[in-house]
């Protein structure tokens, strides 16, 4: 990551709403899923991104490969706008785009086995046939650790891991450079996830891969993240080298959300405080006013509820969106009660 | 009812087999464990390695056929719950044992309203009167911290959240004052946030009314945070047995210290995480010797030829394995 820093996919003002009725007649309302998130990906980084269910990480991964049609926004993706090229344009592309799904019972066809599991996207882009392709689905087997033996079988043959190695090897079948791994270790057992996580980042270094990393388990996306991103509601809320948003969590939701995962260390255990949050993640049909963490947030002020937080650089490389908190004074503890040191800092970014 | 020296529960050598076509799966095979009053045990395992199904078996739960309990004993306050009348199940289940599961949705009607849910429990086992048993039920929702809860009880179990499904469950399971509360895998499907309120609500109860608890999960943090005692499951069997501490601190199992080793650490530095290779085994299929040996770092010929031996590290520390006492004393360093 270090020696390259060019964004892979440069994703602007991405939006995606989508359209609900309560009732047979009822008002039409819409979900605001993804809600004006700008980010880079930058080429053989691995982007984490973290929140809870109903934030919008798993919609926002899938509107960067247009799974979903995004309502309004951009991704660049080496010279054009994914979200507004044709369907046929889109398709070509999409032999750079990859995805590996959460669960490996529903993504794979049970009647097909796995050389055509893995064939099926080579045969789509017309990349090998014949001997050829036989060739290129037995090495993939072998690249994710699957003996090239169980060729002629079928997915329900196969353990949970196994499966989300195949669903791994047909992604890189046709050679990707962008790869979004949706929660792939959450419907695995704890020892076969290390497995997992130590495949994809031998791949990754191996092809020169770029992931976007979505899952909920922080300790799992800290580990093979070189940055983090954090959602909430929609909305990208904190973005840092993993170290760093570990290390020194600046938004307090994140504080929250590192606070809440529990640590398998007894005296950790009994000696720590957790910040709890109150109550849960509110509607995303009408999220609150202002800042959308505000309702949750132990240090929300009057101004939380007006003022909507851009995202901003507080530290180096560490951008949080809060307008409690600015460059000077990062620290919210340290805050004094009622002010809001990030206000300036936002206004000036308004104009900016 | 008769007291047994301290321990509210003990599962004695218990054998739950489940027929298949063509073969035996010995789901449970010789497990026993103990609960002491007041304390947490916690249970700890992979999928298949008999965790549910044990627990399940204490409720008898167990649906015969398939299944079947083929031996062992599950004493319950002295007395053994396998050769109870269906009668005295009914008691046990609604009032002395409760148990709560990792989806609060299935476990709910979704056709009835909560407050007709809840009070059906106390009417059923305290012989409440309706009215008795309403206010019990708003009394309970506002124990497990449900707002509003006097207008919130009429509603339907999808008109709340996932997090509020599960508080449901527990004033449900606490509404007689079981003795023991089974919580399976209770915040599996739940988000860190909403897990954290859960288990503190959990602690919090049991302070509070003295119940024992089951905690059966996946998660080596929820393990370290809530429990007192830890068993380790692999394969339908103990494979490791010791007071939670200890047990982090001092695992006497290859298999225990190869789970704690592969949860990635914050704090360490990025790369190569520690892996336990291959796959969970086959129940249907197990090798003739130790069901982890293909598996096992520290895997010789014995342990591929051999069942292990149970070994007493110490009074209340006990491993499955040939090398026990060895890999005991390489935690200690």
């Amino acid at each position: 990551m270090e020696s390259n820093t060019q964004p892979l996919i440069s994703i602007k003002d991405l939006t995606v709403h989508f359209p609900v009725r309560k009732s047979l007649f009822g008002k039409r309302q819409t979900v605001k899923a993804v809600d004006g998130v700008s980010l880079d990906i930058l080429a053989g980084e691995t982007l984490g991104l973290v929140g809870e269910s109903g934030c919008g990480k798993t919609t926002l991964g899938r509107a960067i490969l247009r799974l979903v049609d995004p309502t309004a926004g951009q991704v660049i993706f080496s010279g054009q706008d994914l979200a507004s090229l044709s369907s046929s344009a889109m398709r070509a592309q999409r032999q750079h785009l990859q995805i590996i799904f959460q669960d490996p019972y529903a993504s794979l066809n049970p009647r097909m086995t796995v050389s055509q599991i893995i064939s099926e996207p080579l045969a789509t882009f017309g990349l090998a046939r014949g001997a050829e392709r036989t060739r290129r689905v037995q090495e993939l087997m072998q690249q994710v650790g699957l003996s090239p033996r169980f060729l002629k079988r079928y997915p329900h043959e196969f353990s949970g891991g196994q499966r989300q190695r195949i669903g791994i090897a047909r992604a890189l079948s046709v050679d990707p450079s962008f790869i979004v791994a949706d929660e792939p270790i959450s419907a695995l057992d704890v020892s076969i996830q290390s497995q997992i996580m130590n495949l994809l980042d031998r791949l990754r270094r191996e092809k020169n891969l770029t992931y976007l990393f979505i899952s909920h388990d922080l300790r799992a996306v800290q580990h093979v993240s070189d940055r983090v991103a954090v959602m909430y509601l929609g909305k990208i809320v904190e973005l840092a080298p993993a170290k760093a948003i570990y290390a020194r969590p600046l938004m307090p939701y994140t504080k929250a959300l590192i606070s809440a995962v529990p640590v398998p260390d007894p005296k950790v255990e009994a000696a720590r405080t957790r910040i709890m949050l109150e109550g849960e993640v509110p509607s995303p049909i009408n999220p609150p006013s202002g800042c959308r963490f505000r309702t949750r947030c132990p240090y929300a002020i009057d101004a939380c509820a007006s003022v909507e937080p851009a995202l901003v650089q507080i530290l180096p490389n560490h951008f949080a969106a809060c307008i409690r908190i600015s460059s000077r004074q990062p620290d919210i503890e340290r805050v004094a009660p009622g002010a809001a040191p990030g206000l300036n800092h936002q206004a000036a970014h308004l104009h900016a | 009812m008769p007291k047994s020296n301290g321990n509210l529960l003990s599962v004695k050598d218990l054998r739950v087999y489940f027929k298949t076509e063509d073969s035996v799966v010995k789901a449970v095979d010789g497990v026993s464990f103990e609960v002491k009053r007041g304390q947490t045990l916690g249970i700890v395992g992979e999928s298949g390695s008999g965790k549910t199904v044990a627990n399940l078996s204490i409720m008898r739960l167990i649906s015969e056929p398939p299944g079947q309990i083929a031996g062992g004993a599950i004493e319950f306050n002295g007395r053994d719950i396998l050769k109870m009348s269906p009668r005295e199940l009914r008691d046990l289940r609604g009032c002395h044992i409760a148990m709560i599961f990792q989806d609060p949705m299935t476990s709910l009607n979704p056709f009835m309203r909560v407050s007709k849910q809840l009070m059906e429990v106390t009417q059923l086992h305290l012989g409440h009167t309706k009215e008795e048993a309403r206010r019990h039920a708003v009394e309970m929702l506002e124990h497990v911290r449900i707002p509003d809860a006097s207008e919130r009880i009429d509603s339907y179990p999808h008109e709340f959240s996932g997090g509020m499904r599960q508080r449901v469950m527990i004033a449900m399971a606490l509404s007689c004052k079981p003795q023991l509360l089974i919580a399976d895998e209770p915040t599996t499907a739940l988000d860190v946030t909403i897990q954290a309120q859960i288990l503190n609500l959990i602690q919090k109860l049991k302070t509070e009314t003295g119940t024992s608890v089951i905690l059966i999960t996946h998660d080596l943090g929820v393990i370290a945070g809530m429990t007192d005692y830890v068993t380790v499951m692999y394969a339908g069997k103990v494979f490791e047995q010791a007071p939670t501490p200890e047990l982090f601190e001092r695992p006497g199992n290859p298999y225990t210290k190869a789970l704690l080793q592969s949860v990635p650490d914050p704090t360490s530095e990025q790369g190569k995480l520690f892996q336990i290779p291959g796959q969970p085994p086959d129940l249907a299929n197990l090798p003739s010797g130790c069901p982890f040996a293909p598996r096992c770092r520290r895997v010789e010929e014995v342990c591929r030829r051999e069942f292990p031996p149970f070994v007493r590290l110490t009074s209340n520390h006990f491993s499955l394995c040939h090398f026990a006492d060895e890999v005991y004393a390489e935690s200690a360093t």
